[in-house]
This record gives structure tokens, sequence and C-alpha cells, in this order.
């Protein structure tokens, strides 16, 4: 009886922190996007941001996208050819990565490169005084630190998954067109007019701005609400990655389901 | 001042001619960390134009005081009061349009990592002001030369040492020409030379731009030869106050106990903590 109690009260206490902390990361939310004005108006700063969030992602971003087009080719040839449908492996490498794989394996990596460099950034700036010097200098940390890389990975994060799709897209064609020998004209003349704008690539952009959204914004606020200790700093950086890696696939699901869905 | 050392509230309330020339007011601030009281009825005044150090034990509360007045934290009670102004009550616009004229000295220096020593010193110039790339330049480089860092100015921050840091930072901290500079810790860390040029530097300051300082130090000799007011908190509260000279030549047994750095006394060194024997047998239970 006794441990029942006890563990009813740790759930409880659990849920309240829980609740606690998505409060206060919906508030800081809103501050920073009160912000993000004021970073349009002096751009260079999400410029700056944009480099080191947005092209020193790109290497793995691009490696990646190139290394699943060409697995994508591979494993859908063998299924397509079973049904004699080979001519359409254009078509299924296109969609598996516009609709599904760019926006979510996009977004699982920048979460792990970028998301995790900016929270290990943010939280040491916090740890030693930095944010602190800021404030007391007049200078909201807010508006100089947080919104101007909020804002860059949400510029960044669409564009990545575009480049890793448009990299997949070419891998199927290396090993479709290249190595396996489908005739190429049907392999892209398939994609062109099976691919749709508004269903396919929009939905796929809509995806990797969401994700953007929400792997910057727990990145920034992990950083920002972090324990200022080396320990803080490293939790705060793993949370990161799971609490995102996790958002970004149930929100995927949600999304997907809205999207293209019936039910 | 015969009030000198006189231990209990009674003597912190009383008013004493500083207070119309006061900067910046204290008054009966509580403040608590979880269920630790930092202060209790803290009041003092820091008057305009002056130099003003605050003596006390380490983990007595100096910092959180500074955080106090430069409104990073509240109080629980009590009033904080700059330039006529009540800090906690200020909206975030009011308080950073105050922040623009007092700089606070980090006791780490708290400098940018991501930008060099140049920069630093101009972060606020650039935050705050339209001035040409060429004044800013002077500014910057003026302001170095006085801390004696004018050829240090490509370094990063991680090239510094501590006191080469602490340097910098009093240069960013006046590169505005604020009306008051706080200073945590000014002289921990730094060589006599070192220490020699602050100690110059803090008083060039204030006489010459009448510069309002707050020393927080618990080095007895250089704040006696620098401050002209002084204050030793302790226990949440303020436990004597005078002149340097008054505070010198005390007879009370605390101001005694911290200038001559003696052990025992009626100050406590120890962090609140239980009885020490009970402590140690505490292993079994
Ligand atoms: N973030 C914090 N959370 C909880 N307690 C704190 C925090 N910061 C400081 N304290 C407590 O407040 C007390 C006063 O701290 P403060 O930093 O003001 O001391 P100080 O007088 O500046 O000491 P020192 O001379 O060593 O710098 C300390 O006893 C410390 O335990
Ligand atoms: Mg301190």
């Amino acid at each position: 009886m006794k441990f029942l109690i006890k563990f009813l009260l740790s759930l409880g206490e659990w849920g309240i922190a829980r609740i606690t902390r998505l409060g206060r990361g919906s508030q800081f939310l809103f501050e920073t996007l009160t912000h993000v004005g004021q970073s349009l108006v002096r751009f260079r700063l999400v410029y700056h941001q944009i480099y080191s969030v947005g092209v020193l992602t790109l290497l793995i971003i691009m490696v990646s996208g190139l290394f699943v087009g060409m697995v994508l080719g591979l494993q859908g040839y063998y299924t397509l050819s079973d049904f004699g449908a080979e001519s359409s492996l254009g078509l299924l490498v296109a969609l598996s990565l516009t609709r599904e794989l760019g926006p979510v394996v996009a977004a699982l990596l920048f979460a792990g490169r970028a998301g995790s460099a900016l929270t290990a950034e943010i939280g040491l700036m916090k740890a030693t005084e930095q944010l602190a010097g800021m404030e007391m200098m007049a200078v909201n940390p807010l508006e100089r630190v947080i919104a101007p890389r909020f804002l860059a990975g949400l510029i960044s994060m669409p564009l990545l998954a575009a480049i890793f799709t448009a990299l997949g897209v070419w891998g199927g064609h290396i090993v479709g067109v290249g190595l396996i020998g489908v005739d190429e004209g049907l392999f892209w003349s398939r994609m062109q007019g099976g691919v749709d704008f508004y269903d396919d690539i929009l939905n796929g952009f809509i995806k990797s701005l969401v994700f953007g959204f929400i792997v910057t914004w727990i990145a920034v606020f992990e950083g920002y609400d972090c324990v200022p200790t080396s320990e803080g700093v490293s939790r705060a950086t793993t949370r990161t990655v799971v609490n995102s890696s996790l958002a970004i696939l149930g929100l995927d699901f949600i999304l997907t389901s809205l999207m293209f869905g019936e039910i | 001042m015969t009030d000198l050392g006189n231990s209990g509230n009674k003597s912190d309330n009383q008013a004493y001619s500083l207070t119309d020339n006061a900067l910046v007011q204290l008054v009966d601030v509580s403040f608590s960390r979880g269920n630790r009281k930092i202060f209790n009825g803290m009041s003092l005044d820091i008057p305009r134009a002056k130099v003003t150090a605050i003596l006390g034990g380490s983990g007595t509360g100096k910092t959180t005081l500074l955080n106090l007045i430069g409104g990073r934290l509240k109080p629980a009670s009590g009033k904080v009061i700059v330039d006529g102004l009540s800090v906690p009550d200020l909206s975030t616009r009011e308080l950073y349009a105050l922040r623009k004229r007092m700089g606070l000295l980090f006791q780490s220096g708290a400098l940018l990592t991501d930008l060099n020593v140049f920069e630093n010193v101009a972060f606020p110039v650039r935050e705050h002001t339209k001035l040409s790339e060429s004044l800013i330049h002077h500014l910057v480089l003026l302001k170095l030369q006085m801390v004696g860092l004018r050829g240090a100015r490509e370094l990063m921050p991680s090239e510094l040492s501590g006191g080469m840091a602490r340097r910098v930072a009093l240069a960013r901290a006046i590169v505005l020409d604020p009306m008051m500079i706080m200073y945590d810790e000014p002289f921990a860390g730094l060589d006599p030379i070192s220490m020699g040029i602050t100690v110059k530097l803090i008083k060039e300051l204030n006489h010459a731009l009448g510069i309002t300082s707050i020393i927080v130090t618990h080095d007895v000799d250089e704040a006696v030869t620098i401050a002209d007011y002084m204050y030793l908190i302790g226990e949440g509260r303020v436990i004597a106050h005078g002149s340097a000279e008054e505070m010198k030549n005390s007879s009370s047994d605390e101001v005694r106990q911290f200038m001559d750095g003696l052990p025992d006394g009626p100050v406590a060194f120890h962090y609140p903590a239980d009885d020490y024997r009970t402590d140690l047998m505490g292993v079994d239970q």
C-alpha cells in the first residue's frame, strides 16, 4: 500500500514537473517570437547563424541523402520487378523521398547535428554568465542570441530537406538507371507524371517546416533553460536529441494522417 | 558616528545624512534562496559620486546584493531604489533603460567567447548606438589603453588570463560612460601591478568622471585605500558601516574580526550546519 502511494506521488510529481516545463517552454517560445521581427531587421545575425546551423549540416545531409536514395533504388527495384513494374522506380523513389524520408530523415540528422550544437552553445553561454552579462548590458539575450538562431533553424530545415530529397533522387537514378539499367526515359517521365506539386512536394515542405520549428524550439529552449553546470549542459544536449527525435516521429504520424490519410 | 558596529536592526534603519544624496537605496530588503534567508531586513545607502565598498565573507550574499540592484533578482520584501526608480517594479523596457546607465563587472568577467577583445568592448556600443566605425575604433582603443590591453585587441577571450579577462570586462563596462559601476571582486586573482592599475583606474573613473562605484570585495586592505565609505555585511544584514577611517579604527568585535582576519569572533565562518560532533556520528543512522 505504502509503495503504491509512493508510486502515485512520484508519478504526480513527474507529471507536474513536465507540465510546468511545457508551460515555461511555451512562454519562452512566445517571447522569442515577439523578437523575431527585430531579427529580420538585423538580418546579419541570422545570416551568421544560417551558416553554423545550416551550412555546416550540409555535408551529412548530402551524404545521407545520396545513400538513402541508392538504397531505395535497390530495394525498390527488387520489389517492383516482381510485378514487372520496374519502370515506376523513379516514381517510387521520388514519392518516398518527398513525402516521408526527405523531411523526416533530414530532420533527425538536423536534430543530431545542429540541434545538439545549439543547445550546447547556449547552455555554455549561460554557464559562463555570458547571457547574464548581456542582460546587465541592457541587451536582451532573447533578441540577440535566441531569436536569430530560431529563425536560422526555421529557414535552414526546409532547404536541407529539399537538398536531401534531390540528392536522394539522384542516388536512386545512379543505382536504378546507371547500375541496374532501368530505362532512363521511363524513370524520369513516370516520376514527372506521378509526383504532384501540392500533394507531395508542398506537403513535404510543410512537414519540414514544422520539424524545423519544433527541433529549433526544443534546442534553444533546452539550452536557455539548462542547469548552468557542465553536467546540466550535457544533460540538456542529450534531451534535445531525444526529445526532438521523438517529436519528429510523433508529429510525422499526425501530419501524414492529416495530409494523406482517410482517417 | 557612534553606531559603528552596533549589531541589531535598529542601527541599520537609523537615518544618516547620506540619504538625500544616495544613488542606490536598499530599504529593509529580504531575500531567500530556498529555505535559506540570504538577506533579512538589509538597509543601506550608496552615496552618489563616491566609492563605496561592501565587505563580507564568502557566501554572505555580496553578489546577490549586486544582482538585486541590477534587477536580475527581485527581493521578497523591501525596496530597492536606484536613481529614484524602484527597480523591482520597473517594466522590462524601463529596466533595460536603467541598465544602460550602470555597469556590472562580473566576478568571472563574462566576456562573449565568440568575439575577440576589441569586439567585446565594442559590443555595447554597437548594440546601443549608431556611431560610425571610426568613432567606435577610437572609443574602444581609448578604453583598452586605460586598462593597458590595447595590444591585446585581436586576442580571443580563451587566450586571456583571468586577470586580463577581468580588465577587458572593465573596459567594456566603462565604454558607454555609465553613471555607476558595480565591481564584483575586482581584485581577486590580480598580480600586484594589475591590482595597482585597477585601484588607480577605479579612483580615476570616480574622480574624473564622477562615476559612482560600488566595490564588492573581501580584500580589506585594498578596500580601505580606495573606498570613501564602507559597509560590512553578514548574517543577512549590515553589521557595521562608516568611512574607511572609522572602520579601520573601530573597536567593535565584528569589525575587528573582519579587518584583522581573525577566525574566531562574533561572525560565524561556517555555513549553517548541524552540530559538528552529531554530524560526524551520523553515518550509523
Ligand atoms: N543560484 C543559486 N541557487 C541557490 N543558492 C544560491 C544561488 N546563488 C547563490 N546562492 C547562495 O546564496 C548565498 C550568497 O551567494 P553570493 O554569490 O551572493 O555570495 P558572495 O557573497 O558573492 O560570495 P563570494 O564572496 O564567495 O563570491 C550563498 O550562500 C549561496 O549558497
Ligand atoms: Mg560573489
